[in-house]
């Protein structure tokens, strides 16, 4: 599965776990406007790490906060190409 | 005897300016009216002297409320929004709260309670009584589940408020804390004390219309988590801000959220500063650096500072005094140091905090202690114990996870499977949404001390 599938398929499973309705994920979808909250991020980022092996705003000294749906999938892409 | 001095009084004196106040989505009032008006609506002489708790779903009305009862009633138990059910009963008994303000009737206290129901805010035409020293009480996270209810006096929560200088313009305050717990009451006496507009949300508003507000009042001084600020650099309105203060407080500031906020506000100066329920505003660090230099421990203004056993200990008069109720808690050691729990360690001329000590779980600025979780869990039948404990997280700090241990050996995935949604079935039904793991692995056994209790390991 490629990595931003593995991201879009935790963002669904906990939006569920979490009774949240997630908004159809486009590029240019703003995060804040996904209708998740920080409390599923941050279990949506622990579970990536389980999936991916990586938690890319700990492993890089550079961090950004991501604000797009793209930009939370190029985190993870980036980390996984180091 | 000198006259005492109520917050109404501070604000009183420091309202000195036209057009500051508090608002809210919708709402908004001046200082100078809040300080002359009521929300009791001529009921004060009935609650002269009795324990009261802010039941209040609004922060607005609560910051009303908190104004007019400072220096009237002789305990107010100041709670948030989420604060419900066993709970808020057992917080109602431990304080023997006379009478509840709330702005519902049929709202469910747990238990049967005499409420009054908050007005909108009219002149006051009920003269006061002399005020009395209020008992300022805020609920923290309890071991049991049962809440441990911290007594402060104002003067304490005062303790780290500096007077504004008379030629220093009012900074426009907002805080991402609900200014029911400690980080956002600190907020709001801080603006109430110094006649700065401060600008608040609720709990149903968007981040996105905080943030609109927010840049419309001209947010000066803005506070919040290291967690609510990850949210906020998450979110595409945040350049609509200008903050020249940012604070954070509740949490470990670790490097990434500091260099960001420096990066991202330039113009900002970016201090994080190290408080708590219990041992009140520690002290702050103003280098934009993680962790605190190591010259603090020699004292810190008139906060005091140890470091035993990798714990940090504070001691001032700007600690709790003590808990409500529970005559068997101590919260200050022999020598009036309260353990904050707080593991530090040195690193050259630093120190970094490096977690809760095996105990609490701080989820974004919010406690958790494992126990509470446990006794949930261990009340399925399957279960023989369990052990909840932190897995760090980069956007709130920690999350819970649990490991749980099965009376029966073999175990089927499926049977499993159905354990494990039973189990967080009952976490859903009792706990608030933080408290629930966000993971339950089941193992075969848990390591126990010699002495019987569960080996919880270092956090």
């Amino acid at each position: 599965m490629s990595i931003r599938l593995t991201v879009l398929s935790v963002m669904e499973e906990v939006a569920a776990e979490q009774e949240k309705k997630l908004a159809a994920l486009k590029d240019d979808t703003l995060l804040v406007n996904s209708g998740l909250d920080s409390l599923c991020f941050a279990i949506i980022v622990a579970r990536l790490e389980d999936a991916l092996g990586v938690d890319p705003f700990t492993a890089s000294e550079e961090v950004y906060f991501p604000v797009t749906f793209a930009d939370f999938v190029a985190l993870y892409e980036n980390a996984a190409a180091v | 005897m000198q006259p005492r001095f109520d917050l109404r009084s501070y604000a009183r004196d420091a309202a000195r300016e036209d057009g500051t106040g508090l608002c809210a989505p919708g709402r908004q009032v001046l200082w100078r009216e809040a300080i002359e008006g009521t929300v009791l609506s001529g009921r004060r002489a009935l609650l002269a002297g009795k324990s009261v708790l802010i039941g209040l779903s609004s922060q607005f009305d609560a910051a009303l409320a908190m104004l007019e009862l400072d220096g009237l009633v002789a305990r107010m138990v100041i709670t948030p929004p989420d604060f419900l059910g066993e709970r808020m009963a057992s917080a109602i008994e431990q304080a023997q709260v006379d009478v509840v303000i709330c702005d519902d009737e049929n709202k469910d206290f747990g238990v049967t309670v005499p409420r009054f129901v908050i007005s909108p805010i009219t002149r006051e035409t009920e003269a006061a009584p002399p005020p009395i020293e209020t008992q300022w009480v805020l609920p923290t996270s309890g071991t049991t589940g049962a809440p441990k209810l911290v007594a402060h006096r104002l003067d304490g929560l005062l303790g780290a408020v500096r007077p504004r200088a008379a030629a220093e313009p009012a900074p426009v305050w907002a805080t991402f804390y609900d200014i029911r717990r400690y980080g956002g009451l600190q907020i709001f006496l801080r603006a109430a004390t110094s006649g700065a507009t401060l600008a608040l949300t609720e709990s149903d508003e968007p981040l996105s219309d905080h943030l609109a507000r927010m840049a419309e009042a001209g947010v000066t001084h803005l506070s919040g988590t290291p967690s609510h600020w990850r949210r906020l650099l998450m979110n595409p309105g945040a350049p609509r801000i200008a903050p020249k203060y940012i604070r954070l407080s509740g949490e470990i500031a670790d490097r990434a959220i500091l260099d960001n906020l420096a990066s991202f506000y330039p113009d900002a100066r970016v201090v994080h500063a190290y408080a708590s329920t219990e041992a009140g505003v520690g002290f702050e660090v103003t280098d934009g650096r993680a962790g605190f230099p190591a010259s603090y421990l020699g004292g810190v203004g008139d906060v005091e500072m140890r470091v035993i056993d990798g714990s940090l200990r504070l001691r001032s008069r700007r600690t709790a005094d003590r808990y409500v109720g529970r005559d068997d808690l101590r919260l200050a050691d022999e020598d009036g140091f309260v353990d904050t729990d707080d593991l530090v360690e040195r690193e050259g001329d630093r120190f970094y905090f490096k977690g809760r000590r095996a105990g609490t779980i701080n989820i974004g600025g919010l406690k958790v202690h494992p126990e509470e979780v446990e006794q949930v869990i261990n009340l399925h039948d399957g279960v023989r114990m369990s052990l909840v404990k932190p897995r760090r997280n980069p956007i709130t700090g920690d999350l819970v996870i649990a490991q749980v241990m099965l009376k029966e050996n073999e175990v089927s995935p499926e049977r499993k499977r159905s354990l494990k949604d039973e189990i967080l079935g009952l976490c859903k039904e009792r706990l608030e949404r933080h408290k629930i793991p966000i993971s339950i692995e089941f193992v075969s056994s848990l390591a126990m001390s010699p002495g019987g209790k569960l080996l919880r390991g270092k956090a």
